[in-house]
């Protein structure tokens, strides 16, 4: 066989592949073979494949006749492709209920322990048993899109699809399942029973359905479709997401070392107490920002490179969108007298409300604690597109001024003085918070994807309280005080 | 042949194998005991390459268990303790899925099962459903998936539980006719009869670690002391027990009868024989008193306890 490369073994890359997948495959035929003996899911997928489709068939039919009676044919081209996602999407959704009967109920009825003993490695019963989950479900959503949009091809409507179209639909039907299965396999080594991986799959299932609302909107809008397939590459990148930590948490001894779903209230207790606890008889507050603090800040060195590293392209992406869109600030009364007008009425509602420290100050902490929160939901890249979205702004607003030929000292003046505090508390707390969501994809040795959790929800509790809030207090306070008057000061000269 | 040494498996801060060192040779069937929860399943999983150790080594037929996991597995054949069968399918497409999983040149992929069925009484069930086997016959399956690949290394959990007797001693022919053939064989079980029965060493495991290791007899001395004979006589003794002198040490006697330890049972008792002989008494019968393993076990785990608790009370 013609070789490729060679690994370290010295073995042929393309055969070793060749071996990995054949290996799968024995796997793959034996779970397929038991799906199709189980009527509890060949029921629904012959109901959703065969029934389904032409029940929706039939509605698509009234409904054309309902539209054509009431003159709005031509809101039918933009409302026909709905259905498809939707017959396509039931079936696929079973590949969920596969995958976690597959994982999850073969360790249930301890069926695993003997395939585990077998020399198959952990990538290849991976593999053998996503494409397990994957195959039947994903065949009888193509079978069920065909048999709905055959109806409407062959039949009376005459519909004629775009080619794009048909495979945008394919291509987003394919990559949920691919979702589905990922995620069930990441639930399933979590959990030792189908009854608790069930109600975990909740979290795939729902954003799952507000997704394909979220593409039923974009779908009725044929000029905004281009939409979708920005998110195809979200939703591929998820799933490299979920390989990744599939393939890290799905080993032998993840498999069998997990005895209990039980939420252990007393150790995830302790490991937070213990941030703040300290050695006996030798508390101190020095101590605990030596000992606790200044070690869980160096362990997000790479992170706070991420976000730093985004936080300027942010920026540059701002600088760069201004030349798109530009702001007509010919129209700007922009002369320095006026603004330092504004900005002295500023000061006497400064001076008679103390409570801008604290309006500037919460503002900045809601905006990083919704960061963190949805973090948890997004492996950290949502906290990232957060606190990226001031940084464009800026970037966008002071290539306006460039452009306009206005001078940026003002500009960098109302930014800078508290800035130098603020921005590395949003780098640190952005940090901490990528940090958060992303651990699960890859635990550190020896840990469950769980504990790595807690304990990063620790560090993150620990650096916003020892670090993120007294910075953006301390900056809360100079963006009240001192920066109006620098910029006071800059405009008056 | 399995090797450890200071084998060790750490959950968290729980201890569940505590440096264990052992060695089996080939030809040799070596028994694992101890209760619930004493380290024996996780052990065995190590060895199998499933679980990896937290600290120390495993070689099984000359494989380490951390490099080498996939040649460990193809030379093992393991028999769980929960079967774990997949109740869809037919026996003979659950063996020929293991057949394959375990790269059986196609003519052995074919043979080897139906041998196995044959041997173990199986023929006439191949195309039954699993979830209509007996929990014999699946345990006489889950060991013919065991022996499929015909592996160097065995290591077998409860190798005959809820089989009949007859089954029970096939399978315990078939575990001797491995043995014969060099394979090492590693049980576990509850079942002290029959590890005394079949096993050549015997291991007792309690909180991860060994407690104590060696042959029956060994362990028997050790523990429960030397053989300990019942002699009986035609007439009443009349406390001549008490003038037997040093030569052996009576523990119990009765009118006609009476037993003693002896640590060397083929130089005193014909010594005793000849002295009773001599004084006129007629002697009926001259017996060993059947010592079991579980006596020999539950006095091991007996001192272990005690240890365990002087541990605890010192400050």
């Amino acid at each position: 066989m013609t070789s490729l490369s060679r690994n370290a073994s010295g073995r042929p890359a393309l055969a070793s592949a060749g071996r990995m997948l054949s290996n799968a495959l024995i796997v793959t035929r034996r779970e397929v073979r038991d799906s199709f003996r189980d009527w509890r899911i060949m029921g629904p997928i012959f109901l959703l494949t065969l029934v389904f489709p032409l029940l929706a068939n039939g509605m698509t039919n009234l409904f054309i006749g309902f539209f054509e009676a009431n003159g709005a044919e031509p809101l039918l081209p933009a409302l026909l492709p709905l259905l498809p996602m939707i017959v396509g999407f039931f079936p696929v959704s079973i590949s969920l209920v596969i995958a976690l009967e597959t994982f999850v109920g073969e360790k249930e009825r301890l069926s695993l322990e003997p395939l585990l003993a077998t020399p198959l490695t952990n990538t290849e019963l991976y593999l053998g048993k996503s494409f397990a989950a994957m195959l039947p479900p994903l065949l009888a959503s193509y079978i069920g899109i065909a048999i709905y949009m055959g109806g409407l091809v062959f039949g009376g409507t005459q519909w004629r699809p775009a080619p794009t179209l048909v495979i945008q639909i394919l291509l987003l039907t394919s990559v949920q399942a691919l979702v589905m299965v990922t995620g069930a396999v990441v639930i399933s080594s979590q959990t030792t029973s189908t009854r608790a991986a069930n109600l975990l799959a909740s979290f795939i299932i729902i954003p799952m359905s507000m997704l394909v609302i979220l593409e039923s909107v974009i779908m009725i809008q044929p000029h905004r479709r281009f939409v979708l397939w920005f998110l195809a590459v979200g939703l591929l990148v998820t799933v490299a997401l979920l390989v990744r930590m599939g393939a890290r948490i799905f080993n032998r001894e993840e498999l069998l070392g997990r005895a209990l779903d039980q939420l252990n209230l007393r150790w995830i207790g302790r490991t937070f107490a213990d941030q703040y606890r300290g050695e006996p008889g030798k508390r101190s507050l020095v101590r605990w920002y030596r000992m606790s603090i200044a070690p869980a800040v160096r362990a997000l060195g790479a992170p706070a490179a991420v976000t730093g590293i985004c936080l300027v392209a942010a920026f540059a992406s701002g600088w760069l969108a201004a030349g798109s869109w530009p702001l007509p600030l010919d129209q700007f009364e922009a002369n320095d007298a006026h603004l330092l007008e504004n900005l002295q009425s500023w000061f006497e509602l400064g001076r008679n409300n103390p409570n801008l420290v604290l309006a500037a100050v919460s503002q900045n902490l809601r905006v990083l604690a919704l960061a963190t929160l949805l973090a948890v939901f997004s492996f950290g890249t949502l906290a990232l597109i957060l606190v990226m979205i001031p940084f464009a702004i800026t970037g966008f607003i002071l290539a306006q001024v460039a452009a306009a030929g206005l001078s940026p000292v003002p500009f960098f003046a109302g930014i800078l003085p508290h800035g130098v505090v603020e921005i590395p508390a949003i780098v640190l707390a952005g940090a901490a918070a990528l940090r958060l969501g992303s651990i699960i994809t890859r635990p550190p040795d020896g840990m469950t994807a769980g504990e790595a959790w807690i304990r990063a929800l620790a560090d993150t509790v620990k650096i916003g309280v020892g670090v993120v809030l007294p910075l953006i207090v301390v900056a809360g306070i100079l963006e009240v005080t001192l920066t109006p008057r620098i910029v006071e000061f800059v405009l008056a000269r | 042949m399995i090797e450890t040494y200071e084998l060790t498996k750490r959950f968290g801060s729980f201890l569940a194998v505590d440096q264990i060192t052992l060695t089996v040779e080939p030809g040799t069937i070596f028994a694992i005991l101890g209760p619930n929860g004493a380290g024996k399943t996780t052990t065995v999983r190590m060895l199998t390459s499933i679980l990896a150790p937290t600290s120390g080594w495993a070689r099984v037929a000359g494989f380490d268990v951390v490099r080498n996991p996939t040649e460990v597995r193809a030379r093992v054949g393991v028999l769980t303790e929960q079967h774990g069968l997949y109740q869809r399918m037919r026996a003979i497409e659950y063996l020929d899925f293991f057949a394959q999983l375990y790269h059986l040149p196609a003519d052995l992929r074919h043979r080897r099962p139906l041998e196995l069925m044959q041997h173990f009484g199986l023929a006439d069930a191949l195309d039954k459903r699993l979830g209509e086997y007996s929990k014999g016959m699946q345990q006489k399956l889950a060991l013919a998936r065991a022996l499929l690949h015909d592996p160097a290394v065995l290591l077998l959990d409860e190798p005959t539980s809820a089989m009949d007797p007859q089954s029970a001693r096939l399978v315990r022919e078939a575990i001797r006719d491995l043995q014969r053939a060099e394979r090492t064989i590693a049980i576990t079980t509850h079942n002290l009869v029959e590890a005394q029965m079949l096993a050549d060493r015997i291991a007792v495991i309690r909180r991860g670690r060994i407690i104590a290791h060696g042959t029956f007899d060994a362990l028997a001395q050790r523990f429960i002391g030397p053989p300990l004979m019942e002699l009986r006589a035609a007439h009443p003794l009349n406390g001549l027990a008490d003038n037997l002198g040093g030569a052996v040490t009576v523990v119990d006697q009765g009118e006609c009868w009476l037993r003693y330890h002896t640590a060397n049972p083929a130089a005193d008792n014909p010594a005793l024989i000849r002295r009773l002989t001599g004084l006129g008494i007629e002697i009926v019968t001259l017996s060993e008193i059947s010592r079991t393993l579980e006596d020999v076990y539950l006095q091991i785990v007996r001192e272990d306890e005690g240890l365990e608790r002087d541990d605890k009370s010192e400050p």
